[in-house]
C-alpha cells in the first residue's frame, strides 16, 4: 500500500472565484482515517483555508456529507483506503447551493423539516401526572427504522426528483413524517397528510430508490413514501367520495 | 412553508397505475406463457370447441378489459413522467396528459371493440 493519497477537492469561495475549481492535496494514507481525517490533514497541516463541516466524526450528527467520487457519502464513514491508489474527488453535497468550499447552503432542508410537524401531536394537553405514554416492542418496531434518520440530506444529494423540483418535500422530510404517524402516541397524522398528499408531497416521488442506497443509517425512505403513497391515495379518495366522513 | 393542496387526480392515477401494475405481473406472464410459447409449440393442445367457450364467455371477456385498462393506465402514468423527467419535458404537462390519458383510454376503446 502506498503509503499517500491524492485529494482533488472542491474549492469554491464566492468572493474570489467565479466558478468553483479543484485543487490537490497529498495526504498520508492511513489505514483507519476517513476521508474526513484527510480533509481535516489538509485543514490542520497543508491550508487551513479549506471549509467543510464535521462535527461527531462518528455517524451521528448527519454535518459531513459530501460528494466523494461522485456518491453522496458521510466522509466520517469512508475510509480513504477503500479509495487506494486514488485520487479521490470530493466535492460539495448536489442538489444544494454551495457557500463555501465544501460547505452547502441547507435552508431549504430546514424550512422543509417543521412543516411535516416531526414531534408528537397531540389532540389532548396531557397533565404532567398523564405523560407517560406504554408503548409495546410491536409498536416501536412500527416506526423504529424512520426514526434512525440523522438529516444529513445525503437522500437529497442523491434524489434526481429534487434536483429537478426544488419544491419537492423531499425523502428525509417525508420518512420523517411517517416516523411520527406510524407512532402509536401520535395523533396528528390527518396534519401532516394535508402536506404530503400534495404534487409537492409524494406524489413527486417517481421511486427512483437512489435515496435509499444513498442512506447511510437504513431509513429506507424510498420504502416510506411508497408506502405513504398508499395511505394518501386512500384517504384522499375517501374524502371525495364521502365528504361527510372528512379527515 | 406554503404548499399546493391535496390533489385527488394524482391519488386517482397512482392507484390504477399501482393496481395496472399488480394485475399485469400477475396476469401478463401467464398469458404470455399459455398464447406465446405453450400453444404455438404443441406443448397444451386445448380443444378448439373448449378455448372457444372460455374466449366467448362474458366474465373473460370482462376480465381481459379491465386488464388492458389497467395495463394501460400504468403505462400511461410511467410514460408521463418519462417525459416529465426523463426528456424534462414538464412545462408540456397539459399535452402529454392528453397524449399519455387520452391514448390509454383510445385503447381502452379499441380493446372493448375487439373483445365485445
Ligand atoms: S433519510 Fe437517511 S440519507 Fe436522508 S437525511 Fe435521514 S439519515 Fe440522511
Ligand atoms: S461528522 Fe458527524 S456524521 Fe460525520
Amino acid at each position: 500500500m502506498p503509503d499517500t493519497i491524492t485529494l482533488q477537492v472542491a474549492r469554491y469561495r464566492p468572493d474570489a472565484d467565479a466558478a468553483p475549481t479543484t485543487q490537490e492535496y497529498v495526504v498520508p494514507l492511513r489505514e483507519e482515517w476517513a476521508v474526513l481525517d484527510g480533509l481535516n490533514y489538509i485543514k490542520d497541516r497543508l491550508d487551513g483555508t479549506l471549509s467543510f463541516r464535521w462535527s461527531c466524526r462518528m455517524g451521528i450528527c448527519g454535518s459531513c456529507g459530501m460528494t466523494v467520487n461522485g456518491n453522496p457519502v458521510l466522509t466520517c464513514g469512508t475510509f480513504l483506503t477503500d479509495y487506494a491508489p486514488g485520487p479521490i474527488r470530493i466535492e460539495p453535497l448536489a442538489n444544494f447551493p454551495v457557500v463555501r468550499d465544501l460547505v452547502v447552503e441547507i435552508e431549504d432542508f430546514l424550512r422543509k423539516l417543521p412543516a411535516v410537524k416531526p414531534w408528537l401531536v397531540r389532540e389532548d394537553e396531557q397533565g404532567v401526572d398523564d405523560v407517560e405514554f406504554l408503548q409495546t416492542p410491536a409498536q416501536l418496531a412500527e416506526y423504529q427504522q424512520y426514526s434512525m434518520c440523522i438529516n444529513c440530506m445525503l437522500c437529497y444529494a442523491a434524489c434526481p426528483v429534487y434536483a429537478l423540483e426544488p419544491d419537492f418535500l423531499g425523502p428525509a422530510a417525508i420518512a420523517l413524517a411517517q416516523r411520527y404517524n406510524l407512532d402509536s402516541r401520535d395523533q396528528g397524522a390527518h396534519q401532516r397528510l394535508d402536506l404530503l398528499a400534495t404534487a409537492q408531497g409524494v406524489w413527486a416521488c417517481t421511486y427512483v430508490g437512489e435515496c435509499t442506497s444513498a442512506c447511510p443509517k437504513g431509513v429506507d425512505p424510498a420504502g416510506a413514501i411508497q408506502r405513504y403513497k398508499l395511505t394518501a391515495a386512500t384517504r384522499t379518495l375517501r374524502s371525495v367520495l364521502m365528504p361527510w366522513a372528512a379527515r | 412553508m406554503t404548499m399546493a393542496k391535496r390533489s385527488s387526480s394524482e391519488a386517482m392515477a397512482w392507484l390504477l397505475f399501482s393496481a395496472g401494475g399488480v394485475v399485469s405481473a400477475l396476469l401478463v406472464p401467464v398469458l404470455l406463457l399459455l398464447s406465446g410459447v405453450l400453444f404455438p409449440l404443441g406443448l397444451l393442445v386445448p380443444e378448439h370447441a373448449h378455448l372457444a367457450a372460455v374466449l366467448g364467455h362474458p366474465l373473460t371477456k370482462v376480465v381481459l378489459l379491465g386488464l388492458c385498462m389497467l395495463a394501460l393506465l400504468h403505462w400511461a402514468h410511467r410514460f408521463r413522467y418519462t417525459l416529465y423527467d426523463g426528456l424534462r419535458l414538464k412545462r408540456l404537462s397539459v399535452p402529454i396528459n392528453l397524449l399519455c390519458y387520452g391514448g390509454a383510454l383510445a385503447g381502452s376503446v379499441w380493446a372493448a371493440i375487439v373483445l365485445f
